[in-house]
This record gives structure tokens, sequence and C-alpha cells, in this order.
């Protein structure tokens, strides 16, 4: 047999005509299509945001920290939502991403602790 | 192009058929194809667990060298000393054929990086996982096949690369199998070649071989959720999937932060980064030039026990997965608590990932945090004693056969239990302060991975021998290797206990002899440990002769000679492309064995309630 | 074409494996997604790495040896739309294909390739090697009085802010023997031809002469005390330094301070995660077996495959939505 491959694990093909017709979501798909640019451009907003608001003096160089960070979770969690479909995604994704969320919090969390807490009276070396 | 649209179709309808398809397809492939660059998982795990088992030997021999040089410092190596001389070159061995200095450095941390990732991982995860859990769960293959051979491929990769660094300029890593900075980010830089050389060798093989333990990691969680058979609901697992499934989850989330270390040292060594060099560092008599600075060597720590404690849960679950197979299938009666047992896994995969500054007790942390890692790591113990006493309660009123992979199971348990206890006085950093680097750290992780995994995972091969080949291994020949190697390890490994609480350093190269004021009482013990280890490795012939002499010489066996009730079972022998050769419906739990009123002693999976 | 392929790389022959298109009805997944989340999430864990090293060296450094102000931020910010423009032409090329549109399919796709092609060739073409031809010097703290023209370390102590140990700018000599010394020589030419000025090179051979920025020039200027938007020219001063004032001094590269090897390398490695992207991209936009070949067959599991991708090439946006503002702006 010296039938070309294709990629085998596919659904099989009956009728090659009809995998091509529009589907019957296909409204819905559209409206979501409007969906994504009102998000990609207030993500370009939100950039211009962040960008500006790094030049005011919110009192100490943490607080612009803050802030810049507070601005680019509402950017990520934008992206994540609705370009990479999570809102809506089943709860087996859900699932991992929380637990990943948890030990990632865990790794800067406790790390930051050990660091900030040594043994009193000893010299920590910085720069 | 409309040929390739009938061809598919005509295809696809043979393939309707289970696996018919591909039976025609199989006799087409090459020997390249069938077993080099194959996607079926029986091949890769094959191809994993003979890789990882030869490394195992390698680290084995190291290590025998090692405790040559520890019962006898500065003596020549006898029969092989000018053999290694010539192999290993003048870093290692001194021209007389007895181990340098540095040598004993470049062994022990081989030897270390070898078992744990080329050796134990490939064999454990890769190689039982790939072969028998697809089998387990009645699926025809990984959820990512091709995925599967990358992965292979990119551990092969690391292999050859970890090999090729014994034989660059200065030799392999020799600061231990940590790594820790400054020194491995200084190692063998001074007048050397900034890329060949040893450390900088073992951190690209081990970007390598991070990223094909990910990769493979994926393909297990995933084929465990999407791939079971109907009616193999997750609380009919056998307890083996769970384990691997665990484990899996593990190396997929705690070994990114290593391989963004590994990225960091590297640059360290070859850009002059200073992620993890001081300031104001000294090298010998003046302070370092090439590096800015500003960087901080515990950020290593930090990032490389953050996974190397889950590493050392990765190492144990297959192992007690393999042997709650094997106990239950031997006991004839289901395994007692398999619902705790599967919680107690969830339990010690989470608490796993936040108990790791128990390794840096050490290096200046306050009170506060210390406590957190304190309690964190006592409360794991908790999960693993219920492991444990589940395996032991399964014993009781069991109709017990003590065949060869029994053997192995059965002492797995205790080995396991001395394992467990020695490290509970480890868990707190007062007595830490004590035993840190010592022996005794030596002689409790050894004992967990050596009697204990390595037990498992003999206890596996006896077991799943008769479903890759046909034959079962010779009972004899396994009962010489069993007793044989029980005794002998205990050997070596139990006077470190002793050794560590009289304060002998786990790095000294000479023995303790140096300090012969401190550690004089206990140094005779080196000389046993070494001659139990040579006898150890006496053992293990007999072991690869009944490998490879019971492939064409074993009794020959039916599919199921154990009379198990799990899926693996229920396959022809060897499982061909596709593995079952009927649709599967799975009716029960993973371990229906002695149910009352049934003819026979056990009922598979697919018999229908 | 895909028969030439099938015929001399017949190697990957799977088993027919369920769920790779339609999903698992009590799951409601089809397996690659799953793998590809499995996959993301190992990536989060993995810049998780970077930035918890970044946040642990950046509290860890002395006042004075972070600096902030030096990546061009304008840049920064056209390519951070780059990428935001990118995330929404790939998900338009899904939602395309889903509708079974081939035509905007490929459309949105090439968009999709071009903006990460751009992306990729500001930063490597531009963004780097301006930092490499950067230079920066270290004053000792005990020599740093000698230079306070140019630190403006009494300033910034009654206005309570950090000490500044630095002078960058362009250098135009260096040392005998410094690796330097080809750059400096490049640059004492242009300065020569832009300002008719040869006081650039001293004939003392353990000096650097550095053209120093703006802020190295007004130290004392409050207007100087934080960064500003444009980039700004550099300054005509020059700063005669004694090689024995120096603690270290190296271009903009890995080696010069932490906070550069955190940027080249979370950098970096992002760049190596655009690369990987624009590549399956390419193979899904090219007429191969398995990229757009695989519309007349099975266009469902194309946009599956998309989709992936698509998830991936959101992620690596996701990233440099963090690594923006934290090494560009903060």
């Amino acid at each position: 047999m010296s039938a070309p491959h294709t990629d085998h694990s596919s659904q099989p093909v009956l009728d090659s005509s009809s995998i091509h017709d529009v589907p019957a979501n296909a409204a819905e798909i559209a409206s979501h299509a409007v969906e994504y640019l009102k998000v990609g451009a207030a993500l370009l907003v939100l950039t211009g945001v962040t960008v500006g608001l790094s030049y005011v003096d919110f009192g100490s160089r943490n607080m612009n920290i803050v802030v810049g960070m507070i601005v680019a979770t509402i950017k990520a969690g934008l992206v994540a939502a609705i370009f990479m479909h999570l809102k809506g995604e089943k709860i087996t994704i859900w699932r991992f991403l929380v637990m990943t969320g948890i030990f990632a919090a865990g790794l800067f969390f406790l790390t930051f602790l050990a660091h900030s807490d040594p043994v009193s009276g000893t010299f920590h070396a910085t720069h | 192009m409309s040929t390739i649209a009938i061809a598919d179709t005509g295809h696809h309808n043979a393939a309707k058929e289970h696996g018919h398809g591909e039976h025609h397809h199989h006799s087409e492939l090459g020997f390249l194809q069938r077993w080099v660059f194959s996607t079926d998982h029986k091949v890769i795990g094959l191809q994993y667990a003979v890789t990882g088992l030869s490394f195992l030997f390698f680290g084995f021999l190291l290590m025998l060298v090692m405790r040559w040089q520890l019962a006898s410092p500065g003596q020549p190596v006898p029969v092989v000393g000018a053999f290694l001389r010539s192999v290993f070159g003048q870093t290692v061995m001194t021209d007389a054929g007895a181990l340098t200095a540095a040598g004993y450095n470049v062994f022990g941390a081989m030897h270390g990086t070898i078992m744990v990732f080329f050796g134990i991982v490939p064999v454990a995860v890769a190689g039982f996982g790939n072969f028998v859990v697809p089998l387990q769960i009645g699926a025809p293959d990984m959820a990512f096949p091709k995925l599967n051979m990358a992965s292979f491929w990119c551990f092969f990769t690391s292999c050859v690369i970890m090999t090729g660094s014994f034989f660059v300029p200065g030799s392999a890593a020799k600061s231990g199998w940590t790594a820790y900075p400054p020194l491995a980010g200084i190692a063998d830089l001074e007048g050397g070649n900034l890329w060949l050389n040893g450390q900088t060798i073992w951190l690209i093989a081990m970007v390598f071989n991070i990223t094909g333990s990910l990769l493979g990691s994926i393909n297990f969680i995933t084929t465990i959720i999407q791939l079971r058979a109907p009616g193999l609901t997750w609380m009919r697992l056998p307890f083996f999937v769970w384990a691997q499934f665990v484990t899996a989850f593990l190396l997929v989330l705690a070994f990114p932060p290593l391989e963004a270390a590994g990225f960091m040292q590297l640059t360290d060594r070859v850009l002059g980064t200073s992620f993890f060099m001081p300031t104001g560092l000294m090298i010998g008599q003046s302070v370092a030039q090439t590096w800015s600075g500003g960087g901080s060597p515990i950020l290593w720590q930090h990032l490389f026990w953050f996974l190397a404690h889950p590493e050392v849960y990765v190492l144990i679950l297959p192992a007690i997965g393999i042997v709650s197979e094997v106990v239950a299938n031997n006991t004839r009666k289901p395994l007692h608590g398999y619902k705790a047992m599967v919680y107690s896994l969830f339990v010690l995969g989470f608490l796993s990932f936040i108990v790791w500054a128990h390794h840096m007790y050490m290096t200046g942390m306050g009170a506060k945090v210390a406590a957190f890692f304190q309690v964190t790591t006592i409360m794991i113990s908790v999960p693993s004693v219920i492991l444990l006493t589940s395996l032991l309660m399964s014993l009781w009123g069991g109709s017990i056969r003590f065949n060869t992979p029994m053997l192995f199971a059965t002492a797995f348990l205790p080995m396991f239990g001395l394992g467990g206890l020695t490290g509970i006085p480890l868990a707190f950093n007062a007595v830490d302060l004590f035993l840190h680097d010592t022996y005794y750290v030596i002689g409790h992780f050894h004992y967990v991975v050596a009697p204990g995994t390595i037990f498992g995972l003999f206890a596996g091969v006896y077991f799943w021998y008769p479903k890759v080949t046909g034959r079962k291994m010779s009972e004899l020949l396994g009962r010489v290797h069993f007793w044989g190697s029980l005794i002998t390890i205990n050997g070596v490994f139990f006077p470190m206990f002793l050794q560590g609480m009289a304060g002998v350093h786990r790095r000294w190269y000479d023995g303790g002899v140096t300090y012969e004021q401190l550690a004089g009482p206990v140094l005779h013990w080196n000389k046993v440990m070494t001659i139990s280890a040579g006898l150890l490795a006496l053992f293990q012939l007999v072991f690869i002769w009944n490998f490879f002499t019971s492939w064409k010489l074993g009794q020959k066996v039916g599919r199921n000679p154990w009379d198990a009730t799990t899926l693996d079972w229920d396959t022809p022998t060897p499982p061909p492309h596709g593995n079952f050769d009927k649709p599967l419906m799975v009716y029960r739990g993973p371990y229906e064995y002695s149910v009352p009123g049934h003819p026979t002693d056990f009922i598979p999976q697919t018999e229908k309630v | 074409m895909s028969n030439l392929i099938s015929k001399y790389f017949p190697l990957f022959t799977d088993t027919e494996v369920p769920h790779t298109v339609q999903a698992r009805p009590d799951t409601g997944l089809y397996s690659a997604k799953l793998g590809i989340w499995l996959f993301l999430a190992s990536e989060v864990m993995l810049f998780g790495g970077l930035f918890s090293a970044y946040i642990f060296l950046r509290i860890g450094a002395e006042p004075g040896y972070w600096p902030s102000g030096l990546l061009n931020v304008p840049v920064g910010t056209m390519n951070t739309a780059i990428l935001i423009i990118s995330s929404v032409t790939v998900v338009f090329a899904w939602a395309a294909l889903k509708m079974r549109q081939l035509g905007k399919y490929r459309l949105y796709m090439l968009i999709t390739i071009l903006c990460g092609a751009i992306f990729l060739t500001v930063k490597l073409s531009y963004e780097w090697p301006a930092k490499f031809n950067h230079f920066g010097a270290f004053i000792r703290k005990e020599s740093a009085s000698k230079y306070e023209a140019f630190l403006g370390n009494k300033h910034l102590e009654a206005t309570g802010q950090s000490p500044r140990w630095e002078i960058t700018g362009h250098l135009l000599d260096a040392p005998k023997g410094s690796s330097y010394a080809h750059q400096a020589e490049r640059n004492a030419e242009h300065f020569a031809h832009e300002t008719g000025r040869h006081d650039a090179v001293t004939p003392a051979e353990d000096d650097y002469v550095i053209q120093v920025d703006a802020v190295n020039a007004n130290p004392s200027d409050k207007d100087n005390d934080r960064p500003h938007f444009w980039p700004r020219e550099t300054s005509s001063t020059l700063a005669v330094i004694s090689a024995k004032d120096v603690e270290s001094a190296s271009v903009f590269a890995p080696r010069h301070s932490t906070y550069f090897a955190t940027y080249f390398l979370i950098t970096g490695l992002h760049g190596l995660h655009v690369l990987g992207g624009i590549i399956v991209f390419l193979y899904l936009w090219l007429p191969l077996p398995g990229g757009t070949g695989l519309y007349k067959t099975n266009p469902e599991h194309l946009a599956n495959r998309v989709e992936i991708a698509g998830l991936f090439w959101h992620f690596v946006d996701l990233v440099w939505i963090f690594v923006f503002p934290i090494f560009y702006l903060l």
C-alpha cells in the first residue's frame, strides 16, 4: 500500500463535503469576534495606562510597583479569560491552574519569607 | 489530491475494527521504525528501562570505586586500577590507579546525578510507567505517541551529553549532585575551556533531561485522564496508576524552577552573570574579577530544593505503586485501605511542594521560617506512614505466595520503614545541626531509595517480565538475588547511621582518616561497608544473568501467569500494537481477590457483574 | 508533496488514539487541550522561578546597584502593542477556521506571524545591540567623592533617595588590554566626527573616558531624579575615570549587573518562546500535511491545532505583559 499517510488519529472522513460547511454555531463564534476586538482594544489602552501611571508619584517606589502589578494582573486576566477561553473552561483545567497558582505562590512567598527572616545578629552581605 | 481523501476513508473504515488496520501497517515497518524510532508506548517503555538500568549499574560501579577509596584511602584500585586510569584520565585517577581527591568528587557528584536522574526516574517513572499504565487503564497507547518518542530521544540526548562529560579536560562535574554555587559557578573555569568542562556540560545535559521529563509527565497525566477504558472510574484504578499520576504531577510543576536555575548557573559560568555569585567573592587569595557580584548562592538552593524535594517523592511513589500491585496479587486479597492510600497520595503530593527548606536549615534561616518548614515536614510523614501501614495491614490474613516479586515487595516494607523513620530526626533543625551533611543523612536517603525503591523496581521486573517476554525469570536465581541483596545492602547502609551520629562528614574523600580523633571509633565500619558493597555487586550479576537468559530459556507462560485481576494481564503476550484484542468494558474494582462464592480466587476487572 | 514526505519519512505511524479531535464526554476536553494547559502550567513555574529570582535579587540588592531608566520605553511599549495585536489576530485566525473561512484564516495567521517576527527583529536588531554599545562603570565607594560631579550623591542624600554609584554612557577610551578597546575606538572616531573634538582619547593608559548620559551630566538636577519616557540624547560631557577607582565596568551585557542578567535571561527565554511560536504557526500556515494541508481532510482537527498553538501564543503574550512593566517601567 503506497497510500500517502495523513494524520491517522483524526475522525473518520465519511462525506468530504459536509466538514467544510459553515457550522451551526457560526453566529455564536462571530459574536465572540466582537468581544475579542473589544478586549484587544482594552489591552492597548491599559498598556498606555501602565506606562502613564509609572510616571506618577505614588509616594514610594514600592507603591508604584504595586500599582503596576495590579494593572498587569488585570491585563493578564483579560488575556487568560477571553483570549484563552478560560471563562467557561472545563473544571479539569481550572483544577490544574489553581494548583499551579498555589505552588507558584508558595515558591514566591516562602523564598521571600526565608530571605526576610534571617538568624538575628548575622551578617548578610548584599552588594 | 482527492486520492488522499479516498485512501483515508478506506483506511479509517478498516481501522474501525479495533487495531486491524494497525496490524497491516505494523508488518511494513522496518527495524528502525519498530525498535528505534517507535511511537509505541511499550517499545518506548523498554527503551527507557534498559537505558535506565544500564545507568543504575554504571552509577553503582562509580560507588564501588568510591567505597574502595573510603576503606583503603590512597590505595590503587585492585584489578581495574590501570583500566580506570586509562578511561577516566589523570584528574580522576593517579598514575598508580588510585582515586584522587578530585576524582572522588567527580564520582560522588556523578553517582548522585546518574542514580537519580538517569537511573531511577527513567526506570521507575518512564520505564514502568510507559509500559504498564496504558495497559492498566485499557488504552491503545499514550495520549501523545509522537511526543512520547520525542521525550525519549530528548532524554537519550541528555544521557549522551552527561556520559560525554567524563571525557572533557578536568573530567565531569565535581561539585556535588546539588551543584551549589559559588563552587559550582567557578569549578574548572580557571585556565580551562569556557564550554568544554564538566559542570557546564552537566548543566546542558540536565536541561535536556528536565525537558524530556516534562514532556513525558504531560503525556502521563493526559493519558490517565482521557484514555481510561469505559467503566474504569477513578476509584477502580490500580493503585500503581494513581501513584504514577501523582508522580507526573510532581514532575510537571516542580522541575521548571530547577530548569530556570540551571539556565542561570549556565549563564553565570559562560556569560559571567552573577545570579548566584555574591559580592566580594574570593577565589584563593584574590577577589574574583569576572563577576559583578550582587548574586545569592541561597537563591540556587531554594530553586534546586524546590525541585529536589518533590523529586524524592518521584523516586518513591512508583515503587510504592509497584509494591501495592505485587502485594495485592500475592496475598490474594484487596489492598487494605485503598481509598486512604489514594487520599494519602494527594496530601503527600501537595505537602511535598512546601517542605523543601528542610534541606537548608543550616543557611541562616530565622525561627519563623524554620518553624514553618519543620511543621510541614513532620506533617508529610503522616501520609507516608498511612501508605506503609496500609501495605503492612494488607499482608494480614492473606494467603501469601512468596514468589520472587513478593519477596522483594515484602522486604521493601521494613526497609522503606527504616528509611522513613530515620528521616524524622532530620526534620528538626535542632537535631539537623548535628546530623546535616553527615553519613546519617546518606544512610537515611539510601535506605529509602536502595533497599526501598530499587527493591520495588526489582519486584516490578520479576512481576512484569512474563508480560513483556512470555516467560518467567528463574525462581531459584531470583531467590539467590533477593537474599544476597537484602543482607549485603543492609551491610552497606546500616553502619552509615553509626558513622553519621559520630560526626563523619558525607563528602570526606579519605574515609575520615584526617579526622581520626573525631571519627576513629567508627572508621572500621568503612571496611564492612566496602566488603558488603562488593558482595552486593556480585549478587546483581546473578540478576543480570537471570534477566538475559530467561528471555530464551525461562518457563513459558500464558497471558496471566500470576492470576491477576488488572487489565494489563488481559492482553495477549506480548501485547500487540493497540494492546487489546477485544473491546473493553470495566465492571469491577482492581483487586477483587478471594471474593466469597466465586469459583476462582480472582475476578478480572472486565468480568461482568 | 505529502506523498514524498510520507514515503521517505514513514516514521509517524501512530496507533489510533481516541479523543484527539472529539472531546471525551466526562471531561469535555480533547486531549491536546489538556496537554497544552499542562505544558503552560509548567511554563508558569518556569517563568515563576525566573521571576522569583528577579524578586530575590532585587530586594537583596544594595541601594544604588539596581538601576532604572536604562531601557527604551517607547520601543518597549510599541513591542507590547505588537504582541497584543498578534494575540487578537491569532484568535481571529482560529475563529475563521471554525467558520471554515480558509482565506481569512491564512490572512490572520500571516499577520500573527509577521507581528511575531517584527517583535523579534526589534529586540534583536535594535534593542539588544543598543545595550551592547552602552557602557557603565561602577565607582568604588571610597573614590566616589572624586566623581561627585557625575554622581550627585549630595543631592540624592539630601532628598532621601538611593545613592548613585554608576557612570553610564558611550565608552570612548578604555584601559590598555581591555576587551572593550575596539568598541571604544569606534565610538571615539564617531565622537570626533560628530563634535569635531579630539579630547576623547587621553594619553594615560589606565583611564576610562565615557561620554556620559544626560543623568550623569547633571546628576543634581531634580529633573533627572526619575526616568523620562522619551530617551534622551547622550550629553557631550566627558568623564575621565581612573581604572583603580572602578569596582566593575562593562557594557550593558548580562555580566554587567544582576539587573541586566535577569533582563537578558528573561527576555531571551521569552524571545525563544516567541520564535518557537512563530515556527509552529509557520507549520500550520504553510501547505504542509500537518498544516493547511489538513484542512481538506479534517478542518476541525486543524482548528484544534490552531487553538492549541494560539493558547501557547497567548501565554507568551501574558508573560510579556508582566515583563514589560517590571523591567522597562519599575
